[in-house]
Order: C-alpha cells, then sequence, then structure tokens
C-alpha cells in the first residue's frame, strides 16, 4: 500500500469547531445558564416557540450554546427533541382557564373584567438606558411585585367573543372534534387540515410569521386592517390522562400568548347579516407580535383567494420553518464542484455545436 | 446529554424503516415521512442521514463521501456523527462498505447485492421546475402525466439545440414514476439502471424517500433523436492516476495556470494506484 | 342512447351546479332567479342540457354571459366536472359508455387524442414563457410522440397554416398580439389532428379585421380538415358566419336549437328573437 488517503478534512474540521466553540471565553467571561434564563426572556419565548419545545432551562442552555444566535438555538433544540420519545397527548385545554397575566382588548374602551395591562414592553421609550451598564442590585421599590399584578379575579375574565356571541355578532363555527394531526409524527399532504395550518403557524420563525402577515393585511391579501379582540398572556394549566383510571393529571403551566383577531367577513352573502370572523393565534411564551400574525395567517389559509400568495397553505407553510428555510440557504455554501461540472460540460457542448 | 443508539429514539426509526419499505415495494414513487430535525442543519444531508440511522446496526460497515471524496469536509462531519452516536466502523472501500451515504455521486465501483447506498436529495420533485405547487404534482403522478418534464427537455432544445439539464436529470422508475435521481451527474444515471445494490434516496428538509431497488429498469427522460448523454470526458486523462472512463474534476494548476483533470471519486483512484504499484512490485 | 352513425360527440342531460341546492330550489315548482336559488343561493350553470355533434358540422352556442356556454365547453373539456349527465364519444376507439366517468388519466388522453380546446384567454391554453413550437408540440408529447423532427415539422405546418411566420417559432407568446396568440392556440389545439375542436369565444377582444382572419381561419380548417367543431359565442354574427346547426342557451338551459339560417329568419323563443332583432 503505497498510497493513503489525504486526511486533511478530519483536521480541518476539529480546528474549526474548536475555534468557534472557545471564540468566547477567549475574548471573555463565561455566563451561568440561569442568568441567561432569568435575563432573556423574550429570546427564551421565541426559542421555545420555533423549537416547538417547552422548557425554559433547556432554551437558556441551548441558547448559551448557540452564542444567543436565535436560529442556532432553535435548531439545536429542535434536535434534541428528536431524541426524545414522545409518549403522550395533553388532554384538551380551554384558555378560558388561563392564569391572566396580561389581557387586552383593542376592539372596546373596556371590557367585563377590565383591560390588565400587566408587563409589556409596549410603551417603554426605546431609549438606551444608561443605567443597565452597571448590573442592578435588584427590582425597583416602585411597585409591590407580589399585590399589583394579581388585583383581580381570575373567575371573571370572560373571553370578549363571549359577549359578542350573546349578541349574535359572533357566530361559533360547529364543533370539530376530528383528532389533530401531528406534523412532527406525520408531515403534512396537502390540502392541509387547520390543525396542520395551527401547528405550522405556532412553529414558524418569527421574523417570517410576521413578515407574510404583515405582507397579508398590508396589501396582498385581505388587504384590510383586522381589530385584535383580544390578545391574552398568562399560564395555561396543561394535563395529560394516562388512561390509568384515575383521570387527568395537572403536568404544569405553559405561559403562553393568545390572540382573537376579529376579521373581514369574507364569505360575501348579501342576505345574511354581517359576523365577526376570527383568525387565531396561539404561541409558546409571551410573543404577541408573531401571535397577531399567526391568526391574520389562520384566517387567510382558511379563506384562501386565487393567486394570493399568503393565502397558500403551501407556500406559507413551506417557507416559514426556520430550521428548513435557514439550512437550505446555508447548505448553498457547501462544495458542489460535482454539479458545476456537470453544467460546465453542458455549456461547453453549447459552444461547440455552434 | 446521553443518546440513543445512532441519535434517533427507536420510534422514529421504526416508523422511517416503515416508510422506507414502502418506498422501495413503489419503485420511484416518493413517499412523504415525518422528517426529524438532526444535529445537522436541513439541506446539509439530513435525509440521507435519517435513512442511515434508522436502518444502521452493530454489524454495519459505514462509508460516507461528498462530492466523491471521503474527505471532503461535509462528508467528514457526517461520518462522525454516525460514529459518535453507534460507534460502528467505517471504510473508504466502496466493496467492503454495507451501508455508502453519498452526496452527488454514485461511486466509480459498481454496487454489489445487499450494499445500500443512501443519496441525499435536495429536491425531490423532478416537476417541481414546470410546477410550483405539491399537489399539483401529486396529481400529475397519480395520473403518470410528464408531459411537463419533457416540454421543460424539448424546450432546451428549441432555444439552444441541445438538452441543457445538466445534473439531478430526470429518470422514469419501472416504467412508472419519474424520478429525481439526486444531483449526482449524468455520468452516474446509468448506474442506476439494474443495479445490483439497493439506492435509498432521502429528502430530509422536504421530508420524502423514495427508492430504487435492485433490478429495477432506470430510463434518463430523453428523445428518439436526441438521446441521453452523459459528461464528457472521452479525451481527458486522470493527471494523478492515468485513469480514463472516469467522471473527473476540473482543476487549474497554480503554477503554470493550465487546466488539468484528476479522478473525482478518490478512493477508487487511490485503490487503482495502489493495485497498479502492486502490479509493478511483483514484477521487479 | 340513441346514436347515429355520423355523431362524433353526444351529450345528455348534462347539468352543472354551484352549491348544494336546498328544498326549495331542489323541488319542481321552485322558481330561479335567472340560474341562481334566491333561497341558498346555488348557482344552476347548465340544466339538463342534451345535444349531438355531427361529423365535420360547426355547432354554435349562443347565448349571454352567465347562460351556461363557457361552463358547457370546460365540462366537455373536462376543466370542470359535471353534477349529472352523460357524455359519449361514438368513434373513439374505445368509446366507453360515459366519459365523465373514467379515470382521470385517460380523460387526459381523450383531451390529447381526441379534442382541441381553444380558449377565449389564451393564458389558459398557452405557455406564454415557452416558445411557440413547444406549445404546439405539448399536445404531442402529452400523447406519447418521443421524436423532436417530427414535432417540430408537425409545428411548423401548422403555424404554417394559421400564418404564423416560421421565423418567430422560437418566440414566446408572451411577445405576440392577441390575435397571433389566438392562432398559435389554434394550431397547438390542431396538432394531433384531433376529430373535434371546441372553440369559446374565441375572437372576442380582437380588433375587427383580426376577427375577420381568425374567423376565415376556421373556416378554412374545417373545409381542409373535415374538424368537428362546437362555437360558443356571445355574438350571433360570428354564430351566422360559422355555424351550420345552432344551440341558443339562456339561465342554464337550452332554449332553441336547429339549422343557423332557420333561427335567424324565424326564431321562436322571445329571448332569441331579441337576440336575432338587435343584430339587424
Amino acid at each position: 500500500m503505497g498510497y493513503v488517503a489525504v486526511k486533511g478534512g478530519a483536521n480541518a474540521i476539529n480546528n474549526s469547531v474548536l475555534m468557534y466553540k472557545n471564540r468566547r471565553l477567549v475574548d471573555g467571561e463565561d455566563i451561568e445558564v440561569e442568568k441567561i434564563k432569568t435575563n432573556m426572556r423574550p429570546l427564551i419565548n421565541q426559542v421555545m416557540s420555533e423549537a416547538s419545545f417547552y422548557d425554559r432551562d433547556t432554551a437558556a442552555f441551548a441558547i448559551k450554546q448557540a452564542e444567543g444566535n436565535m436560529e442556532e438555538a432553535v435548531f439545536l433544540m429542535r434536535a434534541h427533541r428528536s431524541t426524545l420519545p414522545r409518549l403522550y397527548y395533553s388532554t384538551i385545554t380551554d384558555t378560558r382557564e388561563m392564569f391572566v397575566e396580561r389581557r387586552v382588548s383593542a376592539s372596546f374602551k373596556d371590557i367585563p373584567g377590565g383591560q390588565i395591562l400587566g408587563a409589556s414592553p409596549d410603551f417603554t421609550h426605546r431609549l438606551l438606558d444608561d443605567a443597565l451598564k452597571e448590573v442592578a442590585d435588584g427590582p425597583s421599590q416602585e411597585i409591590d411585585y407580589k399585590e399589583i399584578p394579581f388585583n383581580y379575579d381570575l373567575n371573571k375574565l370572560p373571553k370578549v367573543i363571549d359577549y359578542l356571541e350573546k349578541e349574535g355578532l359572533f357566530i361559533r363555527e360547529p364543533e370539530n372534534n376530528d383528532e389533530p394531526d401531528d406534523i412532527t409524527k406525520k408531515t403534512i399532504e396537502f390540502p392541509s387540515t387547520r390543525s396542520q395550518r395551527l401547528q405550522g403557524l405556532t412553529r414558524g420563525q418569527t421574523g417570517a410569521v410576521t413578515s407574510l402577515g404583515y405582507a397579508e393585511i398590508r396589501g396582498y391579501g385581505i388587504a384590510s386592517h383586522p381589530n385584535i379582540g383580544e390578545c391574552r398572556v398568562g399560564q395555561q394549566p396543561v394535563c395529560v390522562d394516562f388512561e390509568d383510571g384515575y383521570g387527568e393529571y395537572f403536568i404544569g403551566d405553559y405561559e403562553m400568548t393568545e390572540i382573537d383577531g376579529f376579521m373581514p367577513d369574507l364569505d360575501e352573502d348579501q342576505d345574511e347579516d354581517m359576523h365577526i370572523k376570527i383568525g387565531y393565534g396561539l404561541v409558546f411564551g409571551q410573543n404577541e407580535t408573531k401571535a397577531i400574525a399567526m391568526s391574520v395567517l389562520d384566517y387567510s389559509l382558511e379563506h384562501p383567494k386565487n393567486g394570493v400568495a399568503t393565502s397558500d397553505d403551501e407556500f406559507v407553510l413551506y417557507h416559514i420553518d426556520s430550521v428548513e428555510s435557514t439550512g437550505f440557504i446555508s447548505h448553498l455554501k457547501l462544495p458542489h464542484y460535482v454539479t458545476f461540472q456537470s453544467k460546465l460540460d453542458r455549456m461547453r457542448q453549447g459552444r461547440e455545436s455552434k | 446529554m446521553s443518546q440513543n443508539f445512532a441519535f434517533l429514539d427507536e420510534h422514529s426509526k421504526k416508523e422511517i424503516r416503515r416508510q422506507t419499505l414502502k418506498a422501495i415495494a413503489i419503485p420511484g414513487y416518493q413517499v412523504p415521512f415525518a422528517s426529524r430535525e438532526l444535529p445537522i442543519a436541513r439541506g446539509w444531508g439530513t435525509g440521507g442521514l435519517q435513512l442511515t440511522l434508522s436502518l444502521v446496526g452493530q454489524e454495519d460497515i459505514v462509508k460516507v463521501i461528498d462530492q466523491g471524496s471521503d474527505e471532503s469536509v461535509n462528508a467528514v462531519n457526517i461520518r462522525n456523527l454516525i460514529q459518535s452516536t453507534t460507534g460502528v466502523e467505517d471504510t473508504i472501500h466502496t466493496s467492503e462498505a454495507t451501508i455508502i451515504q453519498s452526496r452527488h455521486r454514485i461511486p466509480e465501483v459498481p454496487l454489489k447485492p445487499f450494499q445500500i447506498l443512501v443519496l441525499q436529495v435536495p429536491t425531490p420533485e423532478p416537476l417541481r421546475s414546470v410546477e410550483p405547487s405539491e399537489r399539483k404534482t401529486k396529481i400529475l403522478h397519480g395520473d403518470k402525466e410528464y408531459s411537463g418534464a419533457y416540454i421543460k427537455l424539448f424546450e432546451q432544445i428549441m432555444r439552444h439545440g441541445h438538452i441543457t439539464d445538466d445534473a439531478d436529470y430526470p429518470v422514469l422508475v419501472n416504467g412508472r414514476y419519474v424520478m429525481a435521481p439526486s444531483p449526482i451527474p449524468r455520468f452516474d444515471n446509468p448506474k442506476m439502471n439494474h443495479n445490483d445494490g439497493l439506492i435509498l434516496l432521502g429528502a430530509g428538509r422536504e421530508k420524502k424517500i423514495h427508492a430504487v431497488p435492485p433490478y429495477t429498469d432506470v430510463a434518463s427522460l430523453a428523445f428518439e433523436d436526441y438521446p441521453f448523454e452523459v459528461e464528457d470526458f472521452s479525451d481527458k486523462v486522470c493527471r494523478e492516476s492515468g485513469l480514463s472512463g472516469v467522471y473527473m474534476d476540473e482543476l487549474v494548476d497554480e503554477e503554470t495556470g493550465e487546466t488539468y483533470y484528476m479522478t473525482n471519486d478518490t478512493s477508487y483512484m487511490l485503490e487503482k494506484m495502489n493495485e497498479e504499484e502492486d502490479l509493478h512490485a511483483n514484477h521487479r | 342512447m340513441q346514436i347515429t352513425d355520423d355523431v362524433v360527440l353526444s351529450v345528455r342531460e348534462l347539468s352543472k351546479q354551484f352549491g348544494e341546492g336546498c328544498s326549495y330550489c331542489l323541488d319542481e315548482n321552485g322558481e330561479l332567479q335567472k340560474n341562481m336559488c334566491p333561497k341558498c343561493h346555488t348557482v344552476y350553470a347548465t340544466k339538463d342540457v342534451t345535444f349531438d355533434l355531427y361529423k365535420g358540422e360547426i355547432l354554435g352556442v349562443v347565448g349571454e354571459s352567465g347562460s351556461g356556454k363557457s361552463t358547457l365547453m370546460k365540462m366537455l373539456y373536462f376543466d370542470e366536472d359535471k353534477t349529472t349527465g352523460q357524455y359519449v364519444l361514438p368513434k373513439d376507439p374505445k368509446n366507453e359508455h360515459n366519459v365523465f366517468e373514467v379515470s382521470s388519466q385517460r380523460k387526459r388522453q381523450i383531451r390529447n387524442e381526441q379534442l382541441g380546446m381553444v380558449y377565449q384567454n389564451p393564458m389558459l391554453g398557452l405557455k406564454m414563457d415557452f416558445s411557440s413550437v413547444t406549445n404546439i408540440a405539448e399536445k404531442l408529447i402529452a400523447s406519447g410522440n418521443r421524436n423532436v423532427k417530427e414535432m417540430t415539422d408537425r409545428a411548423d405546418h401548422f403555424l404554417e397554416k394559421v400564418n404564423i411566420p416560421l421565423r418567430r417559432k422560437y418566440e414566446a407568446p408572451k411577445n405576440f398580439s392577441g390575435g397571433m396568440q389566438q392562432r398559435v392556440q389554434i394550431a397547438k389545439a390542431l396538432s394531433n389532428y384531433p376529430p373535434i375542436l371546441l372553440l369559446d369565444e374565441v375572437t372576442t377582444g380582437l380588433d375587427l379585421s383580426v376577427q375577420a382572419d381568425v374567423l376565415e381561419l376556421i373556416k378554412e380548417i374545417q373545409r381542409d380538415m373535415g374538424v368537428s367543431m362546437i362555437v360558443v359565442s356571445h355574438d350571433l354574427a360570428i354564430i351566422r358566419m360559422l355555424c351550420d346547426r345552432t344551440m341558443v342557451m339562456l339561465d342554464g338551459k337550452v332554449i332553441e336549437h336547429g339549422i343557423t339560417d332557420q333561427i335567424l329568419e324565424d326564431p321562436q323563443h322571445e329571448y332569441t328573437q331579441q337576440l336575432v332583432y338587435s343584430i339587424l
């Protein structure tokens, strides 16, 4: 055996990985996962939602490893998710039972139970705050955190649509009790079902879902301005039934954002009265923009219009997944010299035949 | 974190194998499957890797190539993942491997019975360039309505005087389904026809598995008067090994600025060079 | 079904509705608003349409928009599914009892080999970005031809027939005028020598002089090739110029049919009378 394979590839990869993993430590100090978990809540919420994997500790861990890169963190979570057997489905949970921390309606000045602003960046002034250059000792003493956020009666927070339904302005869709499809166990086939669409949307990349929802309402789809009937954020109790005869077991609270978007009535029946139509958004964690955009796309996909990309389920669902889009785009930098050689051959063939 | 053998949980592996069996039963048909996320990126070989991971057992010997090379960075990376999650033996020799995962090439050494070639597939739908909608292409396959694929080639002849499709050149499998053979060069298309081994094709991002079972008819699409043509290397000789009649890489000599050619399948080239040397040694 | 020897296409009691229908409109006495049920808004696009097409003749279908004539054409070309009815092509070697009921694969074969279609909107009939010659070859490819020379020869033949200069055959129809696009469509529809040609408002929207050219071409094709045709138009002048026999449609129903000259000279139905007097 005189000739042996050149082993350049393996070494190059090893060094590349080592450099990548140690770069942050060469430049500065390490950080505790716990600090990420408490200091980067919106990032954690986004990562959990796009990974469709609810676990703040794993998300914080993934964010540390990804050095804060959203797509990388989601990717890490999704890959880890593939290794976990999925044994149970939760039972049906009703958002009327949500432990509400924030709840606003854009459609009414006041709503039964009241508008509850909760914690939100909505009314912060986006001015860089010099105080944050220093590490704070603890929370501001200006409000009492134990009292203020929850001085309302959780049993008296009906949903805004309940009120409209009583007046006949909203007609509840007939219940569909088909078992929902699980797009992580059986791939979507088109035409898609609503459960597949909702799952695809809630897992979608926040930026992609927002952009497509924006295009839909700005001028390429319904091209009109929906009203947010209700936005609620809070802890949603989730149960599992092991079918052991003891009924449902409570397995924990999940923070969620839910949107009932009031959409223009597209069923053009001239004789009938107009009704409120709902687009629905529900995402892990507090991520209101994504949930609103999801409600817009849920509605547009339910009412497809010819030639409108944002109401085409294939167009929307095939292109909003973070892991898929970033993976395919980034693969373009892999070596493609075999196929390029094939292309060169065709181009030269063309020149010769002329 | 501790991982299961071959990374995926057993339920997932079983599910993937079931869809693979279906793909083998319907040659050339794209079977949808619930593609799992892997520790390598979508578009980087996750379809092929899921096939390999769902099939690999402790006795298997695995070979991984990308662009015809065992040492290409992406091949090394995929091989590392397979090994670190399974501990199975690896080889660069095509004839020693039980599973060969490849991107963009079918090795020069013909497959043997019971060998499995796993090809990574970016775009499994051969009609995608003429029809963007999945539900419509599904109907076209159902009706065996493939004029779209031929019209594309016909239009190339009208515009350029010859077919311009390069790699990933469509084939008709078992007289029934038109299939994308993955971006292998046309040079490799004929190797699929009546092959001794099993060829599996996996598209992770597009969530499809298709297959060419052993001894299946695979014909590249063409017209009677515009026959299928492979890349032409007839007047090229490998500068390193003197081989000809193989797929070549085109390189430029940095010193002289001259173009030269080298055998693309590096392990094959190595084997041939060593055979040659042994022959000389015996003569001496 | 009673079919005489010279019938090439036969349709019996063909109906198409959009919507489920309700107790009101499914009842025989339920009166429709034009072709729509006032209660449930179900549209009865065609109702019990029955006719035969004879070898070598041009059958005209005239009516206003919404009369059901275009829906009828779409069903005959399988672009639209029927609700009820029977459709027979007696000259097809397979001569099925009802070609509405055959597999979609077989329907494609019938479209490719027995029928040619020219749409009002050339976007529906042509691939606007592909060269004209490829557009014409499409039907040949679809019916199994794999010989490029044979297909380009055929395309040249028909392009000449429809008066498209051969030097423009590699150009895409999107670069052509409306009249030329229609002529490419006609060439494509004829490429497989189908026994039956369906023409849906082919001259609508064209300039008058261009219209005359296209109509002349259709006449010539009938003379030279003996193709049977169904011509749909809202314009009685065109029907008068082309058609041997004519059906008049209103609100989804055939209200009058017969020899074209007879209908023009002695219209029976009130609506036909209006139509005829309006062009005099």
